[in-house]
């Protein structure tokens, strides 16, 4: 009961005109942030850091401010997933897997509808277990160690084979060639610079920003002029019809408990230090893929493949914010900005912070409840808006994009050096489309690809070389014989879904096979 | 952006230049003061940059804003270079530096950069470096931890924030040097990202010591979970933090200071130069910088224009010899 009490004191913190504005504020900023490609929650946190503190701002009302930009800018990101196939930041990857075949079946406001219904399950769930867990769950936090950690990843890339891709080869080629981009730059073990030909912008090594930027938005505009505006690649957006806006009730009970499992799964991905918000909606697709997914109809516009990734990540979103503020290690890139606010505003986040700065915490736990009610209240009713993009005709809106990565990017990193390299991806990008290998695990292996590495290297030098040091605790088994299982059984049950694929495909005309 | 921005800038410190030749002792004022954070809103250098910055202003010791720019890369390095080669004049620029920057000057991480090639202003302030254990370790001192990595190097792995040959790692090196451990390759370091990293893994009993700065530790040494065993800095330091024993009182010579600093571009004017190390030196003595120190776990260190230069200097030629017996 204590607990509530904390909860309601925050309440009377949070409930003054001021933070009530503060956070719709955030959460409107943070809605365009997180819709805009390339525009992510850490870059959309990070611009507005200024903003917090030339507004002479306290502690509270700033991070109340920053944290609705945050939670504003994971639900803004499924927005182009569903209507333009480009997701608006990282973790919203996987929602374009089956947000934009719903979106050219017509189904483009029931998507977006429903997984804005997906974000407020998964990101209240997420404060609820912010609320009772954040004490225990730094425990829980403290059980992995590198090799725990290694298997975690291992588990990551086991279970990526039958995701994005009816081709495992292919599907592998790619998440290798992230793995080898990942690679770049310099060794964090040793400070030895990798593959960077002595050329300094390469030393902290490709930005995935940079890569997501130009394997999916600079690909696309490369598609559309390769057909001069004809009717394809990204042309196919015309042909999107919104359809009703409101979810039937009937598809939300039918997504219901997906919703439900993949919030707790994704709260637990954003709770591990390092993990984030990509790894909580990456998990929750495959897991809820495996589990659900009878008649291969995932990746193929199947609503529980939008409320899935949706809610994990928003969930992960809550839950990387136990960490941060319970060990002052942040859970994701958004978090690590966080944190530097904290620290910049006299606060130091780490065991202490619930009983040092109580009002701190319980205000901003009490802003995300409140600004949480305000994306679903904003996000519902102003579906009709977003989808205007879709009227935008390619010839224009093709240009904007192009400039958005451009400004983007440049805005971030300030080097026109990150530009080159983007260009660069988005050349790579259109190639890969033209072999049909999958962008997604490339994506991956480039956001985990290092942590993987070093967490094993690390693991091996604590062992002194022993390699059975990975399997030692019964939580890495367990992470290992789940990665197998994983890894497996798309094998082996692998032919059984192809015929029935194939039959479904003879059933229904139209098996576009998205990347 | 930053091109154009320079372009200006470079016109606009030409224009006073010449304004000055014309005025008679015309004292040197920035225009547009700016301050490049080596690295992504969060750090060490960003806060530097921030924290002087705003201070500096609320003063009343520079005119205008201080604008940060973050220009990340190459642990410094993209920073270090863009000023030696494109802004080597700008009288209205500063760069956010520490001993990361004299570390990687050291062993050369800066590809063809020397610390010469720019002027080094002023020093604001220490983070001290910190050795810990997990509350529940069976160490209890500096020498008794020492004392099992000479007997068994390979029984103690000890975490720092950064990586191999970097500031974390060298710090235990100079304190296993100091004690009398010739072989300091046998250490054993495992380097994680960043010190908050390392530290949970001391809680998680992945490793059995922690290599850090004080503002790392601060938070759970509060809390009880981790003890510091030894502190890297001449004399004990002062209010919260003076029940940290140091290691020159368990008789190992080691002092280890994250510094926190500002550098110039070389071609920096000497009355820019002069006003820059004035300003940074007046922020410095002020009440409300000791209470930003205080805050921040921050230990003084007040070092000015030529002093701080050859501090910079000394250090990088000690890591220099060091790093050279590690490779060797």
């Amino acid at each position: 009961m204590d607990i509530l009490a904390s909860l309601g004191d925050g309440f009377v913190v949070a409930f003054t005109l001021q933070n009530l504005g503060l956070a719709l504020l955030g959460c409107f900023l943070g809605t365009i942030m997180g819709a805009l490609p390339g525009l992510g929650p850490s870059n959309g946190v990070a611009i507005l850091i200024p903003l917090a503190f030339t507004l002479g701002l306290p502690p509270t009302p700033a991070l109340i401010l920053l944290t609705s930009v945050y939670y504003g800018a994971m639900y803004g990101g499924r927005i182009s997933s569903i209507l333009l196939n480009i997701p608006g930041d990282e973790p919203a990857l996987m929602t374009t897997l089956d947000g934009y075949p719903m979106a050219q079946q017509g189904r483009a406001g029931e998507a977006l509808a429903l997984s804005g219904v997906a974000s407020f399950v998964g990101a209240f769930l997420a404060t609820w277990g912010l609320v009772f867990l954040a004490p225990q769950l730094v425990k829980v936090a403290l059980l992995f160690g590198p090799a725990e950690y290694f298997a975690l990843f291992t588990l990551a890339f086991a279970t990526l084979g039958g995701i994005a891709s009816t081709n495992q080869a292919k599907a592998a080629f790619a998440a290798a060639l992230g793995l080898g981009i990942a690679m770049i730059g310099v060794d964090g073990q040793t400070g030895v610079p990798r593959f960077s030909f002595g050329e300094v912008h390469l030393y902290d090594g490709i930005d995935f920003l940079v890569a997501i930027v130009g394997l999916f938005a600079l690909s696309e505009v490369l598609v559309f002029l390769e057909h001069r505006g004809e009717n394809t690649g990204a042309d196919a957006a015309k042909k999107v019809v919104i359809g009703r806006i409101t979810p039937s009730f009937a598809l939300l009970r039918h997504c219901t408990p997906t919703m439900l499992r993949t919030s707790v799964l994704g709260f637990v991905a954003g709770v591990l230090p390092g993990a984030g918000a990509s790894l909580g909606s990456f998990i929750s697709y495959s897991m809820e893929k495996r589990l659900v997914d009878r008649n291969g109809t995932f990746g193929k516009g199947d609503p529980r493949g939008v409320a899935a990734p949706e809610a994990g990540n928003n969930a992960a979103a809550g839950g990387a914010l136990v960490p941060m503020l319970a060990l002052g290690v942040p859970g994701s890139g958004t978090t690590a900005v966080l944190l530097a606010v904290l620290l910049a505003l006299n606060i130091t986040p780490g065991p202490l912070l619930f009983t040092q700065n109580p009002d701190v915490v319980w205000g901003l736990i009490a802003a995300l409840f409140i600004g949480n009610f305000m994306l679903l209240a904003m996000n519902i009713p102003m579906v009709g808006m977003f989808t205007r993009v879709l009227m935008v005709p390619p010839r224009i809106l093709m240009p904007i994009v192009a400039m958005v990565s451009f400004v983007g990017i440049y805005g971030i990193s300030g080097s026109s050096f990150d530009l080159l390299v983007m260009v660069g991806f988005g050349v790579m990008g259109w190639v890969l489309r033209k072999l049909d290998v999958p962008l997604v695990p490339i994506i991956l292996g480039i956001l985990l690809g290092n942590a993987m590495e070093s967490n094993m290297r690390r693991a091996l030098t604590i062992s002194d070389g022993d390699w059975s040091a990975l399997v030692a605790s019964p939580l890495s088994i367990g992470l290992w014989l789940v990665a197998l299982v994983g890894f497996v059984l798309p094998i082996v049950f692998g032919r059984v879904l192809r015929q029935r694929m194939a039959l479904a495909k003879l059933k229904e005309e139209e098996g576009e096979v998205i990347d | 952006m930053l091109n154009t921005h320079s372009f200006r800038k470079g016109v606009a410190g030409t224009f006073v230049a010449l304004a000055m030749v014309g005025g008679p002792a015309l004292a040197f004022e920035p225009e547009q003061p700016e301050c490049i954070a080596p690295a992504n809103p969060g750090g060490g250098w960003d806060f530097t940059c921030r924290q002087v910055g705003k201070s500096l202003q609320d003063q009343g010791l520079i005119p205008s804003t201080m604008q940060v720019v973050n220009l990340a890369g190459g642990g410094g390095g993209v920073a270090f270079a863009e000023v030696v080669n494109k802004r080597n004049d700008d009288n209205d620029l500063i760069v956010a530096a520490s001993s990361a920057t004299a570390t990687r000057l050291a062993t050369g991480a800066y590809p063809g950069n020397t610390m010469d090639q720019v002027r080094w202003l002023a020093s604001v302030g220490a983070d001290y470096g910190v050795i810990a254990v997990a509350k529940d370790s069976p160490i209890t001192s500096l020498t008794e931890l020492l004392d099992q990595i000479k007997a068994d190097p390979r029984s103690v792995a000890v975490a720092g924030g950064s990586a191999v040959g970097g500031w974390d790692h060298l710090k235990v090196l100079i304190a296993a040097k100091e004690y009398g451990i010739d072989d300091v390759r046998a250490v054993k370091y495992i380097a994680f990202d960043g010190g908050g990293e390392a530290v949970t893994q001391l809680l998680a009993g992945s490793v059995q010591a922690f290599t850090g700065d004080v503002s790392e530790a601060k938070g759970f040494v509060d809390s009880g979970d981790v003890k510091v065993i030894a502190v890297l800095a001449p004399e004990r330091l002062p209010g919260e933090f003076a029940d940290m024993p140091t290691a020159v009182e368990q008789g190992v010579n080691a002092i280890g200071a994250n510094w926190r600093g500002f550098y110039a571009p070389k071609g920096m004017s000497d009355e820019a130069y002069d006003y820059w190390v004035a300003q940074i030196g007046t922020l410095y003595a002020s009440s409300e910088w000791k209470d930003v120190m205080a805050n921040n776990g921050l230990a003084p260190l007040d070092l000015q224009g030529a002093a701080f230069e050859e501090f910079v200097s000394k250090s990088v030629a000690s890591i220099t010899e060091l790093t050279a017996e590690i490779t060797k």
